[in-house]
């Protein structure tokens, strides 16, 4: 309770849980706003925003209405985001937890292969998987999971190092109960709260990955996403560029109101980091 | 002496990563659709299969994956990356070709990056809660949420086409050849938007790290200290507490040098630059998957330099590092 009060009292997390709160509503509504696929001719070719009432944010290259995409993009990007953040932190938990907990040589091999993971530069081991496995929604979304699961690994491990010899972790083990238990029932409830708040940080950077690649063309076609739109507004830049400036600022708040939700949590969780 | 034998311990402790990372990519791109001999016969416009087995049989493709990885690793050794067949040269030349433009857009990005995020956190931090830290603090957390593609396309709209202060993209003029120091400030102008493109996101990265590291600092012992011997408030934090609370901002150079060489992809990408990042798109789209594994390899070679020159830096910032052994 106390919790929910400190993060009521900060008008940037309730701005961010506002803003959030409406892109969620968008994804939600698109199909009965815009019960027309957003990606069917819906009229003339870019007809600029604010001029004719029918296309609010007027129409793009090829006449496919601009507000359609935005909402059915929030779909991707909130689809994409949130499922590739929890591949991500359920892979970094896994990793984190094991080496963690059990530390020695299965710490030493789980902490190269992460330590790989870091030092490839995630957006290019990100092109290596789309060139190999190709960029399918299913795929895209896999992809920018697996090149973001070392920072929550990271952190999963510090929290279970420094919980593994706490007393109730070692009572537990004299009442004779398993490494799963003690694993998941003990340490991982007390260790979680971080790396929730952490997650944040992860969707945010999974939306931005998405949506570049999706820029560069390299991700799923078929579907409307912010990302493939401002691609397709940057071949009429010179003249047309609110193609390309409408579905960005979509882009930007997106991104915006997730971190400002993270921090209000870890605020809220942490009082005595605030304003830190 | 003690610095660099540590920064080489560190150094050599790496060589294991590498070799992994190899290993993993590589065998991943045996999934890969297609092979380099497919390439070029795509190239060559088609071909009979005797071909194709004949080609395979030259570049050693018909063996088993693992002795190719065998293959490809001890070439690795002799610094040979193979053979670009899209690009008809060995696939060292051309990554040396375009690594210029890459790390010319890395460190100016990265300086610029850093010195603002400097300057601005401690301005943010020592007007704590007044105005210009909320100003400051907002700005950064939209430069944060800012796609940079994006931010690259905005700044060309205004930029290049309304106000034509600034080229839209390329490394430097092609129709004038120039030399000395006009070329030199003819690839300087064309660099300033990719730079700002670049460095947005970690000038915000830096400006938050900054802040709070300054304000942790600014409440130890030794800045009271500091404070009651009469210093003036501006000796404290250059003399004092500045080189204390870079010591964060140095280590997130080592970790997000891999970030900045993938977000050049991008934004060489939308500034048409002949760089390293570009050529990882064109191999993506051109399925040059050996050139594709060079760029692997030397980016993640390039990240571990980067962090051995922060090692080497942080060491002279904060002597008890080296102190430790």
């Amino acid at each position: 309770m106390d919790a929910i009060k400190r993060y009521v009292r900060s008008p940037a997390a309730v701005l961010g849980l506002v803003l959030l709160l409406g892109i969620i509503a968008m994804a939600i509504s698109a199909g009965h706003v815009y019960p027309r696929d957003p990606l069917a001719l819906a009229g003339r070719p870019l007809i600029w925003p604010f001029s004719n009432p029918r296309f609010l944010l007027g129409t793009d290259n090829s006449g496919r209405d601009i507000a359609a995409q935005i909402f059915y993009g929030a779909r991707i990007s909130l689809l994409i985001g949130g499922a590739a953040t929890l591949i991500a932190i359920a892979i970094g938990i896994l990793v984190g937890a094991l080496a963690g907990f059990y530390g020695g040589w299965v710490d030493t091999v789980l902490m190269r292969i992460t330590e790989a993971f870091q030092t490839l530069p995630n957006f290019v081991l990100l092109l290596v998987l789309v060139a190999v496995f190709g960029s399918t929604l299913t795929t895209v979304t896999i992809a920018v999971g697996v090149v973001s699961w070392p920072a929550p690994a990271r952190l999963t491990r510090a929290e279970f190092l420094s919980l593994r010899n706490r007393e109730f972790v070692q009572a537990g083990r004299t009442l004779g109960m398993k490494d799963a238990q003690l694993i998941l029932g003990e340490i991982l409830p007390n260790a979680l709260p971080p790396v929730i708040v952490y997650a944040s940080v992860v969707m945010a950077v999974a939306i931005l990955l998405e949506s570049a690649l999706a820029f560069l063309r390299l991700s799923d076609p078929n579907v409307a996403s912010w990302g493939n739109l401002i691609g397709l507004g940057r071949d009429v830049l010179r003249v047309q560029w609110y193609v390309s400036a409408i579905p960005g600022i979509a882009i930007l708040v997106t991104v915006l109101a997730v971190s400002l939700v993270g921090q209000g949590l870890n605020d809220a969780l942490n009082p005595r980091l605030r304003g830190r | 002496m003690r610095i660099l034998s540590l920064a080489g311990r560190r150094l050599a402790a790496s060589i294991p990563t590498l070799v992994l990372i190899l290993i993993g990519v590589f065998l991943l791109l045996q999934f890969a659709p297609g092979d380099t001999v497919d390439a070029m016969m795509a190239q060559m416009g088609g071909g009979d299969a005797a071909t194709a087995r004949e080609l395979r049989r030259f570049y050693g493709l018909d063996l088993s994956v693992p002795a190719q990885l065998g293959n490809y690793l001890w070439r690795l050794i002799r610094l040979d990356l193979g053979f670009s067949s899209i690009y008809g040269k060995p696939v060292a030349t051309v990554i040396l070709e375009r690594l210029p433009p890459t790390i010319l857009l890395m460190t100016a990005s990265l300086s610029f990056a850093f010195f603002f995020g400097l300057v601005f956190g401690v301005i943010a931090a020592r007007q704590f809660n007044k105005w210009p830290d909320t100003l400051i603090s907002t700005l950064g957390l939209i430069f944060y949420a800012t796609p940079s593609f994006w931010f690259g396309l905005m700044a060309i709209v205004v930029f290049s086409i309304y106000l034509q202060w600034l080229p839209a993209g390329g490394f430097e003029d092609i129709g004038a050849v120039q030399s000395g120091v006009f070329r030199i400030l003819d690839i300087a102008r064309h660099l300033i938007l990719p730079t700002l493109t670049l460095g947005l996101i970690f000038l915000a990265i830096y400006l938050r790290i900054m802040r709070a590291s300054m304000l942790e600092v600014l409440n130890l012992d030794f800045v009271r200290t500091a404070r009651a011997k009469g210093l003036d408030e501006t000796r404290v934090v250059t003399r004092h507490v500045l080189r204390n609370a870079m010591l964060p901002m140095v280590t997130l150079i080592g970790l997000q040098a891999g970030t900045m060489l993938g977000g050049s992809v991008v934004v060489e990408s939308v500034f048409s630059l002949p760089g390293l990042g570009r050529l990882a798109y064109e191999s993506v789209i051109q399925r040059d998957l050996n050139t594709l594994l060079g760029i692997v390899f030397v980016s993640a070679l390039l990240v571990i330099v980067v962090n051995f020159i922060v090692d080497l830096l942080y060491a002279r910032l904060d002597p008890r590092i080296s102190m430790e052994g």
